[in-house]
């Protein structure tokens, strides 16, 4: 392979302000729709196992919907579709006027689409736990809000962290797709010094890193949170 | 009298062997091949890069082909290939490159040869060699018709999307810079969706080579709604990119489009292409002055 090897070049202005920029974005924007993410994620997750068959089948539509469109398609349809659906006025407001139109889009489509993933983690939580215990809330007088919220819901949330663990760190990696509609992640920083220098290489090997680095921070993290929720004798200690 | 014999049998040697040089066309000769040359003698087939959206150079028609003006002369190169190597049923394939990975997948030797619409720049020679220039722009600006916008400087305030990775991406730029002006970018990943952003108002402008906006819009749902403004920003000679340190192949190249340049051949390519456009008869873009005089200098004598 014919290259000329520069690593110095990840040193330079402004190339490592880039570097560190593009990382600032990609935490900002996996964060903000992990937000997204878990909240709308345990609702939804809760409503497909209520009694209720219309919540259930409103959170099972949108779980279908959602997980089985690709996630860039989704990305393009926030970005160029909605906006066109809207009213003419509302329309230009999202184009233009919205603050950090790029930003607030990536956001929305990343978080609406993990929800959909962290929904159904929620749901194989809850439905982990045997019937026996709903039971026998419901014949100790609890109502459906007090069986999920001192039964069902504790137990639940700490069975699912380590799959969560994982939906946490793909959203990290999912991030780099925000790149498409213009969000100068680490992803889209790196091929703009690719572009100025032509050391791509270089500047995808850092981003490598990065991206290594983030998620293994996030991992320690995670798995201090397994620690800290474990039910003693309710689950078996993992490795 | 043995020795007699031996100069005897060495001067007909030499004489043989100069009249192998003189005479024999080079490509006849075996030779070793070395760099790509030897790469697509092994592999069986040539690479080309094309790009999905730089009409009419290197585009992918509706058939779901890439076809173009640079599509054509890397043809023209690939049958070259095929007589040095003395394999006329070397294999084509063509692979989509974009400006961001048209460099890298050439240095890695995932394509042999780039057939798009790519400046000739020196800070990417320091990765890439490139063929004589085969076609001559700069950049301009692409926006609604009426909008009001003539120059960058009509741009303050308001929006402009720059496809990543471009040259033009930073003239424009350097220009806002430049200038002091209170333009705001928005990073697009190709032409389409530059001509989308600019389409549903995302944007007021989008900026790329004169030839590529023209292009762009002939394609276009309602082309009468969108004009090219402004004056030239930059100088973009287009040129076929090939790897660097590899003069056999950047030969064969040089040397068949030198051939097309001197035998004329060029302007009936050019017309195929740009007169009219392909994706519209109501476009025709003759060669400039400029064009004409880079294909008369590089028309070398065999």
């Amino acid at each position: 392979m014919q290259y000329n090897w520069n690593w110095g070049v990840l040193l330079q202005e402004p190339y490592l302000g880039w570097l560190i920029s593009g990382v600032g974005w990609t935490i900002a924007v996996a964060s903000a729709a992990w937000v997204i993410a878990f909240t709308l994620g345990s609702v939804v997750g809760v409503a497909r196992t209520l009694p209720n068959r219309w919540a259930r089948g409103v959170a099972t539509a949108y779980v279908e919907l959602l997980r089985n469109v690709p996630l860039l398609v989704q990305l393009f349809i926030w970005y160029f579709v909605v906006p066109e659906l809207l009213p003419d006025d509302w329309g230009r407001w999202v184009k233009r006027d919205l603050p950090l139109p790029e930003y607030t889009t990536a956001v929305i489509g990343l978080g609406f689409y993990t929800a959909s993933r962290v929904a159904e983690q929620v749901r194989s939580g809850i439905e982990s736990i045997s019937r026996g215990q709903s039971m026998a809330g419901y014949a100790s007088g609890l109502t459906t809000l007090q069986l999920y919220r001192y039964v069902l819901l504790p137990v639940a949330f700490r069975v699912i962290v380590p799959p969560l663990t994982s939906e946490f760190l793909t959203i990290f990696k999912n991030s780099s797709l925000a790149l498409t509609i213009g969000v100068l992640e680490l992803t889209a920083q790196s091929r703009q010094i690719t572009e100025y220098t032509f050391q791509g290489f270089e500047a995808f090997t850092a981003a490598t890193v990065m991206y290594v680095v983030i998620t293994l921070t996030v991992t320690a993290g995670m798995s201090l949170v397994e620690r800290r929720a474990r039910i003693p004798g309710f689950i078996a200690k993992g490795g | 009298m043995i020795r007699e014999n031996s100069w005897v049998r060495c001067g007909l040697f030499a004489a043989a062997a100069l009249a192998a040089v003189g005479l024999a066309p080079a490509p006849v000769v075996a030779q070793e091949f070395y760099g790509t040359l030897a790469k697509i003698d092994e592999a069986g087939e040539i690479v080309i890069g094309h790009r999905e959206t730089s009409i009419p150079f290197s585009w992918i028609e509706s058939d779901g082909e890439p076809r173009g003006y640079s599509v054509d002369l890397c043809l023209k190169i690939a049958d070259a290939v095929k007589e040095m190597l003395g394999k006329p049923n070397l294999g084509i394939r063509f692979v989509p490159v974009t400006p961001q990975t048209r460099i890298p997948l050439l240095a890695n030797g995932t394509i042999d040869i780039e057939c798009g619409s790519t400046t000739n720049k020196l800070s990417r020679q320091e990765q890439v060699a490139y063929l004589p220039v085969t076609f001559i722009t700069g950049t301009k600006l692409l926006v609604k018709s009426g909008s009001g916008v003539e120059t960058l400087d009509d741009l303050s305030g308001k929006r402009i999307a720059l496809a990543q990775g471009t040259t033009n991406e930073r003239v424009i730029k350097a220009a806002i810079e430049a200038g002091g002006l209170d333009v705001d970018v928005l990073n697009v990943k190709d032409h389409a969706e530059g001509f989308l952003s600019l389409e549903t108002d995302r944007v007021d402008a989008y900026s790329t080579d004169h030839i590529l906006l023209y292009g762009l819009i002939t394609r276009a749902r309602d082309p009468e709604n969108y004009e090219v403004v402004g004056d030239f920003l930059s100088y973009d000679p287009y040129a076929i990119m090939v790897r660097r340190d590899d003069s056999a192949f950047q030969l064969l190249g040089t040397r068949v489009l030198a051939d097309l340049f001197r035998s004329g051949e060029i302007r009936d390519i050019y017309a195929k292409w740009f007169q009219p456009f392909p994706t519209s008869a109501d476009v025709s873009e003759p060669p400039t002055e400029l064009l004409e005089a880079a294909w008369q200098l590089n028309a070398l004598p065999e």
